[in-house]
């Protein structure tokens, strides 16, 4: 059984070309169930790429398909596209689901993908047995490294010093300063880990509204704060304005009403939306972008040290499926092996049996069974230990010679 | 035989406080060895404490060494319902020094032998049980406002590895620390109540007046967070009251 990879990633190709062959989940599937049996696709904003089992060579379907998919008259596919086969097509799939491959080294997401495509494909038990690896160091990574814990964007970094601050996000009311697309990314990260947006705020009121809507919060005028900065838990500001529109005095008389509670205040705009001194203030930690960036860059870091981490976890798998791969080779001989010494063991078993008693022939049975077994034990261990170290074919010939293995089937 | 367990449990708190100062660099092997550390040596350091209590004939932690050993595994048991949470285990940082530290100390004096205690009677048991429970409670209020203080003004200072370093959120930092002051006061107040039936006229010293002094500053601590004083001055007064705890104290007791 030989693995075949073709595909299209991010690495080569321009979001251009790879648009053109992303597939949704149901094609996705379609597609898989089109190509047969041991076939999945796996399509995603960053790659669309074809596995295929079979004995014979798939590459030439697999390209075959994706340039039908990409309509690529010209050829400009062809140059992008990378073909990987066997250990290497393996060692790819578990680096992609490990997220080593994504554009941000140990994003989440891409797991949950593998996961979807090997349910929506058409895997037999090759694929079955590779995928279920794959899943599974893609875990195991996420566990055993740190690779997926740092934030990866701005607002995830805001989202996440929210944390170092409040236990638990649930039940923290926060205000939005402005009604921008950063203000809401870093809503939506905040809403994701419980928190909730109580107030939108901004110079046009029907903006604000509209963002409102959606998270089911307030609307207000950015002249209505100081009842609001009372009670919120967190304010996240981006907007537009050329002046500070929060000074420190107003942080200062909302947070007599606070009765201590911390007040963690994400500075997105530039202009700065918030006066830096706020900062001074006991219980008030202010973030500019250029504070979260910083953090950005040094979890980038982090993560790209996990890398290495989780690179050495991924290789340990890919070596795992190398073995289960090569030992294939060498598993029919072992079966027809096993099956000729059973076959001469039932026969003589057969002829002595008259001369038996029901308690004797028990007993022969179970002495010959162990015989065997202790016999073909060692055998099979060498012969899967030299699949492994690529001596597998000439050692699986060497024992059907020997054994006579098969002879009967090429006669007839 | 059994007070050999002291060995154990000392390396064993030791390997924690230095496994605690990996867990610096990032979370990882470090903090799992460093907690397995604390469990182990709390283990043998109970093993120990029930072969004093089966061989003495009194109470074996009457001695000062003998109430550092009780105390010591007071503090330790404490943090463990906290300390073996991820998120919580930097707190061991503050925790498993003084621990091995107390214990070699304790170990030094013979509070760690066999022998039975000095003057016995079940008040003075628990009189000094409740109160040796009671100031571990507030040294365990004190290593979390160290963090508090510490994390505050990392995040304040806007430092590098900030995400890197796990350390407890301030505000659950803050809450844990004022339920173990609470609780703290509260033995305290329970001990000050067993010992007070066996007070005599004249038997009033310089310890006792510090004791009540860090009553109050405990609970004048409760008071003003009641009242909107939390955060960094909490962890502040925290530590203020503490330093009375293990530094006053024990010069007055033995002064007196």
């Amino acid at each position: 059984m030989r693995l075949t990879l073709v595909g299209v990633s991010h690495h080569r190709a321009p979001i251009e070309l790879r648009e053109r062959v992303a597939l949704d989940p149901e094609r996705s599937a379609s597609l898989a169930a089109e190509l047969g049996r041991e076939a999945v696709v796996l399509s995603t904003c960053n790659r669309t790429e074809l596995y295929l089992a079979r004995e014979d060579d798939a590459e030439g379907v697999a390209v075959s398909t994706l340039t039908a998919l990409a309509d690529d008259r010209s050829g400009e596919l062809g140059s992008v596209l990378y073909r990987l086969g066997d250990d290497a097509a393996a060692l790819h799939l578990f680096r992609v689901a490990a997220g080593l491959d994504s554009l941000v080294p140990g994003e989440g997401e891409i797991l949950g993908q593998v996961r979807s495509a090997f349910e929506a494909g058409s895997p037999g038990p090759f694929l079955d047995r590779l995928f279920r690896q794959a899943l599974h160091i893609g875990r195991r990574v996420r566990v055993e490294t740190a690779i997926a814990e740092s934030p990866a964007s701005v607002p995830a970094a805001g989202a996440a010093l929210a944390q170092q601050v409040f236990e638990n996000l649930e039940g923290k009311r926060v205000l939005l300063l402005g009604a921008g697309k950063m203000s809401e990314l870093t809503a939506r990260n905040l809403v994701s880990r419980g928190a909730g947006i109580a107030a939108v705020a901004n110079r046009t009121l029907e903006h604000a509204q509209d963002l409102a809507v959606s998270f089911g919060a307030r609307a207000l005028g950015l002249d209505d704060l100081a009842g609001e900065l009372g009670s919120a838990d967190i304010v996240v500001a981006s907007t537009s304005s050329q002046g500070t529109i929060v000074s420190k005095a107003d942080v200062a008389a909302a947070h007599k009403a606070r009765k201590g509670r911390p007040l963690l205040l994400v500075d997105l705009a530039v202009p700065r939306d918030l006066d830096p001194s706020i900062n001074e203030l006991d219980g008030c930690f202010l973030y500019d972008v250029d504070d979260l960036e910083a953090v950005v860059a040094e979890t980038m870091s982090g993560r790209r040290s996990e890398a290495a981490r989780a690179e050495q976890l991924v290789g340990a798998e890919a070596d795992r499926f190398r073995e289960w791969h090569a030992a294939l080779d060498v598993v029919p001989t072992i079966a027809s092996l096993r099956a000729l010494v059973e076959e001469i063991r039932d026969s003589e078993l057969a002829r002595a049996g008259s001369r038996l008693s029901e308690n004797e022939r028990r007993n022969v049975e179970s002495v010959t069974s162990q015989i065997l077994a202790k016999l073909l034990h060692l055998p099979t261990i060498r012969m899967k230990e030299a699949a492994a170290a690529a001596d597998g074919v000439v050692y699986a010939d060497v024992v059907r010679h020997l054994f006579g293995l098969g002879e009967e089937e090429r006669r007839a | 035989m059994s007070e050999l367990l002291v060995v154990p449990a000392l390396l064993a708190y030791g390997e924690a406080a230095f496994a605690y100062a990996g867990e610096l660099r990032g979370p990882g092997l470090a903090g799992r060895l460093a907690t397995w550390g604390v469990r182990l040596g709390w283990v043998a350091q109970t093993a120990l404490l029930v072969g004093q209590a089966t061989s003495a004939d009194g109470f074996p932690w009457g001695t000062w060494a003998g109430a550092l050993n009780l105390f010591v595994w007071l503090v330790v048991g404490a943090y463990l319902i906290w300390g073996c949470k991820p998120r919580y285990r930097l707190l061991g940082l503050a925790v498993m020094p003084i621990a091995a530290v107390l214990l070699a100390l304790a170990w030094v004096g013979g509070g760690t032998g066999l022998e039975a205690g000095g003057d016995s009677g079940i008040v003075l048991a628990i009189h000094v049980g409740l109160m040796l429970a009671g100031f571990a409670s507030l040294t365990l209020a004190a290593g979390m406002a160290a963090l508090y203080v510490w994390q505050e003004r990392r995040l304040k200072r806007h430092e590098r590895g900030l995400l890197r370093v796990r350390v407890p959120p301030l505000d659950a930092l803050d809450r844990l620390a004022a339920r173990s002051v609470l609780a703290g006061l509260v033995l305290l107040a329970l001990g000050i109540g067993a010992g007070a039936s066996r007070f005599e006229r004249g038997d009033f010293d310089v310890a006792m007046v510090v004791t009540i002094a860090i009553l109050a500053v405990y609970a004048t601590l409760l008071v003003l967070r009641h009242e909107g004083w939390r955060g960094r001055r909490a962890a502040l007064l925290n530590l203020a009251g503490f330093a009375l705890v293990a530094v006053v104290l024990p010069i007055t007791h033995f002064a007196s």
